[in-house]
Parts: C-alpha cells; sequence; structure tokens
C-alpha cells in the first residue's frame, strides 16, 4: 500500500526525515511512534502527497505522489494532527462540502453523511455549529470527513493528542472498528499505550530516523525485560541509589523523578531491595512497555 | 457503515476547471451563512455615494462637457468611476483578511488540498467566488445607477457592467498572490490605507485625472483602477476610442494573468512548507 525507500524531506538546511525504509501492507495498522520533532508528520505529509518527497522513493497505492497526487488523495483518508475544520458551518455541511471536492454526486454525499455521522455518534450534532463541539467531538468529525471517499488508506496524525482519556477511548474504539473492516491505518503518536492499543506492526523514530521496526509485543520483547520495577526515593536521591541496586537487575535507567529496574520478576527484585535495607519512598511493578523501547532505544523519555 | 463496499468513485478532476466546480458547494454554503450582512451593505453603499457626491456634491460642479471628459454632468461623470471603483473595493474585501483566515486561522485551504483538488483548483474556486460577489455588487450598483439617467445606450451599461469582472480579476490575483504569502495580518492595514483609498480617490473617478500635476498624472494612469475608471466611462458616455480600450484591456489582463501564476506559486510555497 505504502513503500518508502531511502525517503527523505529537507526544510533548507534541516533535515526532517533522513532516509527511511517503510513497507505498509493492506489491511494492517501501522504506527510511527517518537516523540515530538522526531520526522512523523513530515513523513506523514509526504505519504498523503502534499508535500513534495526531497529525496528517495515513494509510492502510494502503486502510484508516485510527484506525478500522481491527486489520483492518490482520492483513494486516501487523511486526519490531519490539527483540526482543519470549517467552524463557521454546520457538522453536517462540513462533511456534505468536504465529500463534494471528491467529484462524488450530491445525492450520494448526502447518503454517507448520514452514515459517517451515525458511526462516529454525531448524529444529534449534525445541524450544529463546530464551533460548540467539545476537543473530542471535533476529532471525530475530522475522522468522519477522512472517510468520506471511502478511502483503502486512513492516514491518521496524533488522532488523539490533546485529548482527555474519555474522549480517547472513543476516538480508539472507533479506529479499532474501521481496522476490524478492514481499512489500512497509518497513524503516528508520541503515545506508547495508543501505538500498542492500535497498531500491529511500528518503527520507533528518532531525529529522522528510524531506530527500531516489528510489532509491539516483539519490539518489547526484543528490547526489553519482562517487568519494570520502578524505585522512588526522595527528590535527588535516585541517582545515588542507583549503584546499590545496579545488580539486581539487567539494567537501570535513572530517571530525574524514579529508578527503573529491567528484571524477568519485579516483585522478586523489590523483595531484594528491601532486604538490601533500602526503603524507597514508594514502588510499582508492572509490565515493560513500548516507552521502555524508547527510552533503551534513544535514553530519552517519548513524552517530556 | 460498510466500508468493505470499497469504490473508486471519488476521482481526480480532468482539469482545474472542472476541479474548481467541485467547490461550487462550499463557497454556496458559506454565503447563504453570510449574504444578508453583505446584500445590505452593497445595496446601500453604492446609493449613498450616488447621493452624496453625485447629487449633493454634484451641484456645486458646472456641468461642462469639456471639463468633464465629455460628461454632461459631475453625477454622469462619476458614476462609471463608483461603479470601477466598487469592484476594485469588493476585491480588496474578499482577497485580503478571508485568504489569509483560510491558510492560517481556520486552515480551510489545507483541508480542501488533502482531497483530489490541488492550489490551482482552490485558487480558481476563490476568485470564482470573488467575481460572484463583484458581479452582485456591481449589478446591483449598474441598477441602482440606471435611474438616474447616467448611461448613454443599453449596450454601454451592459459592457460597462462586464468590463468589472476584468477590472476585479486585475486586482484580484496580484492581492490574493500577496496575501498567500503573509505569515501576519499587519499589513493588510497598510494595504487598505496605503493602496486602496489612494487609489479610489486619485484615479480618476472623482476628477479628470489631467487636473493631476504632470507627475502625478503619469503615475495614475499607470494604475489599474485609471485603466478600469477610464475603460468603464468611455463605455457608459459612449466614447469609445478603440485602441485606447483596447490598450485598457491589455493591460488589466496583463496584471491579472501575471497575478495569477504569482498566486500559485506563493500558495504552492505556502502550502507545502
Amino acid at each position: 500500500m505504502i513503500y518508502a525507500s531511502g525517503l527523505r524531506k529537507s526544510f533548507g538546511s534541516f533535515e526532517a526525515v533522513r532516509g527511511i525504509d517503510v513497507d505498509v501492507r493492506r489491511g494492517e495498522a501501522f504506527g510511527f511512534l517518537g516523540p515530538n520533532g522526531a520526522g512523523k508528520s513530515s513523513t506523514m505529509r509526504m505519504v498523503a502527497a502534499v508535500s513534495p518527497v526531497t529525496d528517495g522513493t515513494l509510492r502510494i497505492l502503486g502510484m508516485d505522489p510527484a506525478t500522481d497526487g491527486p489520483q492518490i488523495r482520492a483513494r486516501i483518508g487523511v486526519c490531519p494532527q490539527e483540526d482543519t475544520l470549517d467552524t463557521e458551518i454546520t457538522v453536517r455541511d462540513n462533511l456534505f462540502v468536504y465529500g463534494r471536492y471528491f467529484g462524488l454526486p450530491r445525492k450520494e454525499v448526502k447518503e454517507r453523511v448520514d452514515e459517517l455521522l451515525e458511526f462516529v455518534q454525531l448524529t444529534e450534532k449534525a445541524n450544529a455549529s463546530v464551533e460548540d463541539l467539545s476537543g473530542g467531538m471535533k476529532r471525530r468529525l475530522t475522522i468522519a470527513r477522512s472517510l468520506i471517499n471511502r478511502p483503502e488508506v486512513l492516514l491518521l496524525d496524533e488522532p488523539t493528542t490533546g485529548l482527555d482519556p474519555q474522549a480517547r477511548h472513543v476516538v480508539w474504539d472507533r479506529l479499532f472498528r474501521l481496522k476490524q473492516q478492514g481499512v489500512t491505518l497509518v497513524l503516528t503518536t508520541h503515545y506508547m499505550d495508543e501505538a500498542e492499543q492500535l497498531t500491529d506492526r511500528l518503527v520507533v523514530m528518532d531525529k529522522g530516523v528510524i531506530v527500531a521496526e516489528g510489532s509491539p509485543a516483539a519490539l518489547i520483547a526484543e528490547h526489553s525485560t519482562r517487568e519494570v520495577a520502578e524505585l522512588r526515593f526522595g527528590v535527588g536521591e535516585n541517582e545515588q541509589h542507583a549503584g546499590k541496586v545496579e545488580d539486581l537487575a539487567d539494567r537501570v535507567e535513572i530517571l530525574p523523578d524514579r529508578l527503573l529496574l529491567y528484571t524477568s520478576d519485579g516483585e522478586e527484585t523489590i523483595a531484594k531491595v528491601h532486604e538490601r535495607g533500602l526503603q524507597p519512598a514508594a514502588t510499582l511493578v508492572r509490565r515493560s512497555t513500548l516507552e521502555d523501547v524508547f527510552l533503551r532505544l534513544t535514553g530519552r523519555t517519548l513524552v517530556d | 457503515m460498510d466500508l468493505d463496499k470499497l469504490d473508486h468513485r471519488a476521482t481526480a478532476p480532468a482539469n482545474p476547471f472542472a476541479g474548481a466546480t467541485r467547490l461550487v458547494d462550499y463557497w454556496a454554503t458559506v454565503y447563504r451563512r453570510t449574504w444578508k450582512g453583505s446584500a445590505i451593505s452593497s445595496f446601500v453603499t453604492p446609493l449613498f455615494y450616488v447621493l452624496a457626491m453625485g447629487v449633493l456634491l454634484g451641484d456645486y460642479v458646472t456641468d461642462d462637457p469639456a471639463q468633464l471628459e465629455g460628461a454632461s454632468s459631475y453625477l454622469v461623470f462619476i458614476a462609471p468611476g463608483l461603479l470601477a471603483a466598487q469592484a476594485m473595493q469588493t476585491v480588496f474585501g474578499e482577497v485580503t483578511y478571508p485568504v489569509m483566515g483560510m491558510i492560517k486561522w481556520q486552515k480551510t485551504y489545507f483541508g480542501m488540498t488533502a482531497t483530489p483538488l490541488s492550489v490551482r483548483e482552490v485558487i480558481l474556486g476563490h476568485l470564482g467566488f470573488v467575481l460572484f460577489r463583484v458581479g452582485l455588487t456591481c449589478g446591483v450598483f449598474t441598477l441602482v445607477m440606471a435611474p438616474f439617467g447616467v448611461f448613454s445606450t443599453v449596450w454601454g451599461a451592459v459592457l460597462a457592467f462586464l468590463v468589472q469582472f476584468l477590472v476585479a480579476l486585475a486586482f484580484a490575483t496580484p492581492i490574493y498572490a500577496f496575501s498567500a504569502g503573509l505569515k501576519d495580518e499587519s499589513p493588510f492595514s497598510l494595504v487598505f490605507r496605503l493602496g486602496m483609498i489612494p487609489l479610489f480617490l486619485f484615479s480618476g473617478a472623482f476628477f479628470p485625472i489631467e487636473n493631476l500635476d504632470r507627475p502625478m498624472e503619469v503615475f495614475a494612469k499607470v494604475t489599474p483602477l485609471w485603466h478600469g475608471v477610464d475603460l468603464t466611462r468611455m463605455l457608459t458616455l459612449d466614447t469609445v476610442d478603440l485602441t485606447t480600450a483596447l490598450v485598457h484591456v491589455a493591460y488589466l489582463a496583463a496584471l491579472a494573468i501575471a497575478g495569477w501564476f504569482w498566486a500559485v506559486r506563493r500558495l504552492t510555497k505556502r502550502m507545502s512548507s
């Protein structure tokens, strides 16, 4: 569906994307995980056939965005990071006029608008002004709008950034349904839980390059341990205690507010910490996540 | 919703004009929301001008055709000037703040160009709406002025009205291009105060530009509004000089075309950065 090889994007002397290889297959949910500024959005805008490729090869649905931009855009759906809804017209009109951009007949668009309002649970808001919608509703409307042409690939750039937890879950639920219906999803996110929930396969991006690729489970298995024991000592004391517990884990990460001990059995590790007479202010045992993978690969956290 | 029914009826437009017609429903939707406010001003404003400047101020001006480029009264003299100025003012209103809004504030253009539509179609659609607005305001103006006996012939009135689309385009494409590249809106107030208002006052709408000092007169003759005013006046007074008229048309068309290429370049750059 999407094939990229040695793909680059520069803005003047700044290289946002520095040679990435990606192959997205039909029906899968593919993710770009990385912190802000990793080059995810620049990649997405190239894939959406709106931002010219600086160097490398890019094919979307077998077509070259440099020559077939309109043909590509007719067959993909785009849900941008920032809402581009028209706030002065109604929810229904936003979908209707958008459908018309694809050259679809009015009657057909009207039918699709009703279906999509139902799908994103905005039927009651159909005649409301976009200004009156909550952030989550606007996001759902943007998703509905991106589906008006029944796209083969749906591109979602940070689909739940800025939403409260409840609104995020509603969006995830809708995206999950789309995935079950066979729509190819390509999304960027800097939330590891979003990547874990939604994607079958993902690449971890940092500073314009791909640092790892695989399914969420495989990436965790490859780059982290099964469990993580988190220890919180007092302010400024984390670092000085790190040396005393180093040998209890496969690996220790020192964060400003806590220590992370990578181990196969977290409870057992914490018991050993206590045996040594150390008394952290708080402890927590959890499974490894993609956040740990990112920390391992880059030495930094995803959200700072 | 059944997304298994993938269908490819969504298509790329065959050409930019076909693409621009896909934007008609968007602009119609926007206009349905805003027409009331603009309708009142486009009816009332020309009437006020005609009454205040043409009738009342005109009372103090000697009706001497030799002094008024052949017009039998001051009202007859300024009517075509006001018509062309109306076209210009409508354009200034439609391609400054609204263009910036659709790029920067509402980001409507980003939504449009995420579809099979491209920058050319987006500009054509927007210009189409501008011409629609010009057609309305100038059409109203022409009708309001007709009872005052300012048109020598019917065909002259019709042609004078049609010429306003060309006047409008000569302003619309360059100003659109200017707006498309702006990062913030502060230059607009200068565009209005130092661009539109002086053009309005000194481009031959209110007095024959021979009254200006020679350098100022030459300067006035370079401004697009003077070409529009002079062309319109020839038509309403039935004093068409074919060569001069063709020069006016060529000048206005050249501006419109150059502005078009500039606009496409500026907006393309803006949308892909």
